[in-house]
């Protein structure tokens, strides 16, 4: 792991994974659209509404996992001094909440028909909505300081303490009694749908986590980059006023 | 032990001399409360309806509003970095300063809940749970607000920032605090509830210094 604390070759690997990451982003979300638009099966129940879940829960997924992915690598960053993991957790928090406003935005296009309401106060869409606020105040804890290494360490702190949501809306579904169905993929006792609409599902699955490493690594870069200039910057401006 | 109690003591009468915040705090949430009958109009039955919620987000953002001076003062007149230097561990200086800003801000609130729920015309039993939720419930507002007031502590125009992180945080002891109050004008258990409630206190008790104390360590770098 300390190998890619170091920029240049954080950088170099990058430049590696892009293009494959890429290429899997576009392929799977291209098929499992094509699959999940035109030929899975409709619900018997909710006929083609149930298309939307190809966008819904995929996103919902993802929302949930870039936050993880944030809280884990702002405790890198805190307990090793790691250089990359606190970009890499700066870098995660637009595309997070990003996904949680999708997964926001259609869950609400799908509950209109199906449960006759945009929106319920229920604890999983709750839940949900307290993740995107969460988002919010991080980006907005990493735009309060001058100082990007007290940034980085603040909101590293906010993460870490932010993470305590993601049981609760995990489990949201099966502790409290809501209209938001419970789990129906990652069950114990395995997926509950059928295969026909579980490929689909997982192709864009796959081709959402693959968009996410596709522009983490470019965000990223661009947070390095930045970080060069704003040293670059500050040497120049320094040896203008020894001068 | 005895640098808790000297901090402790030393926020408590900070609090209460004057200048302090304590009374703002409880004004702000009486006025609070007082708006919604003037607002949603004076009928008893929808007030004792949205009485626990009303009561509960008014004392919310009354703990919110004093917490911005938690550490702020301090770090203006120097005092936090003698904090930092005391012997004292810092998560236990934090703890000192969360427990006099439940006490001075907290209580005074619990105080005045029963004649504002009479206020808002919310039946007896409903008094009696809402006084029993806020007890277990305001301290984590104190201990999860601290760990916010730490975040922003050197960041100018801190406070908007502060409610940002804060309230999204506070959220879980909105639902269960009117959840119990809910149950108990019905007939169902408040035990869930209040269990719940005690047990956000209580796992804020644990993580809320060790996360406020590295932010306010970050604050003096």
């Amino acid at each position: 792991m300390h190998r890619f604390a170091n920029p240049t070759r954080f950088l170099r690997l990058a430049d590696a994974i892009l293009p494959w990451s890429a290429a899997i982003a576009v392929l799977t979300i291209t098929a499992g659209l094509i699959w999940g638009l035109g030929f899975a099966p409709p619900d018997y129940q909710q006929g083609d509404t149930v298309r939307i879940m190809f966008v819904h829960v995929p996103s919902a997924w993802m929302a949930l996992f870039i936050y993880g992915a944030m809280a884990v690598s702002s405790a890198v960053a805190l307990i090793w001094k790691h250089a990359v993991a606190d970009l890499v957790a700066k870098a995660s928090a637009p595309i997070g909440a990003g996904f949680c406003l999708i997964c926001l935005i259609s869950g609400s296009l799908w509950g209109e028909p199906m449960w006759g309401t945009w929106w319920q106060w229920d604890a999983r869409l709750t839940s949900m909505l307290i993740l995107l606020f969460l988002y919010i105040g991080y980006m907005a804890l990493w735009q309060a300081f001058d100082d990007p290494q007290r940034a980085a360490k603040a909101a590293a702190i906010l993460a870490l303490v932010g993470s305590v949501n993601l049981p609760i809306i995990k489990f949201s579904v099966d502790w409290w009694n809501t209209l938001h169905q419970p789990a129906s993929v990652f069950t114990l006792s395995g997926p509950k749908i059928h295969i026909s609409m579980l490929m689909p599902l997982l192709l864009m699955a796959v081709g959402f986590k693959a968009y996410y490493v596709s522009v983490l690594v470019l965000r990223t870069r661009a947070e390095i980059m930045a970080r060069r200039i704003r040293a670059l910057r500050l040497t120049y401006a320094q040896a203008e006023a020894a001068e | 032990m005895t640098g808790f109690w000297l901090v402790l003591r030393r926020d408590l009468s900070l609090a209460f001399k004057q200048g302090g915040a304590a009374m703002l705090a409880l004004a702000f949430f009486v006025v609070t409360v007082t708006l919604f009958p003037l607002g949603v109009g004076p009928s008893p039955d929808i007030l004792a309806r949205i009485g626990p919620g009303v009561i509960w987000v008014a004392a919310l953002l009354s703990a919110l509003l004093s917490l911005d001076r938690l550490f702020q003062a301090d770090l203006e007149d120097g005092s936090l970095d003698l904090l930092v230097l005391a012997p004292l561990p810092l998560q236990a200086t934090v703890l000192a300063k969360c427990a006099a800003h439940w006490l001075s801000t907290g209580l005074p609130l619990i105080a005045a809940a029963p004649v504002l729920g009479l206020l808002m015309n919310m039946p007896a039993e409903g008094i009696w749970t809402l006084l029993a939720a806020m007890v277990l419930g305001t301290p984590s507002l104190s201990l999860i607000g601290a760990i916010g007031a730490a975040l922003t502590v050197a960041v100018r125009r801190g406070g908007v920032l502060l409610s940002l992180l804060v309230l999204p945080l506070y959220i879980p002891v909105l639902i269960f605090g009117v959840a119990a109050v809910d149950a108990a004008t019905v007939g169902l258990s408040v035990r869930p509830h209040l269990l719940l409630l005690s047990a956000i206190s209580l796992g804020s008790v644990v993580l809320a210094p060790v996360a406020a104390a590295p932010a306010l360590r970050l604050a003096l770098e």
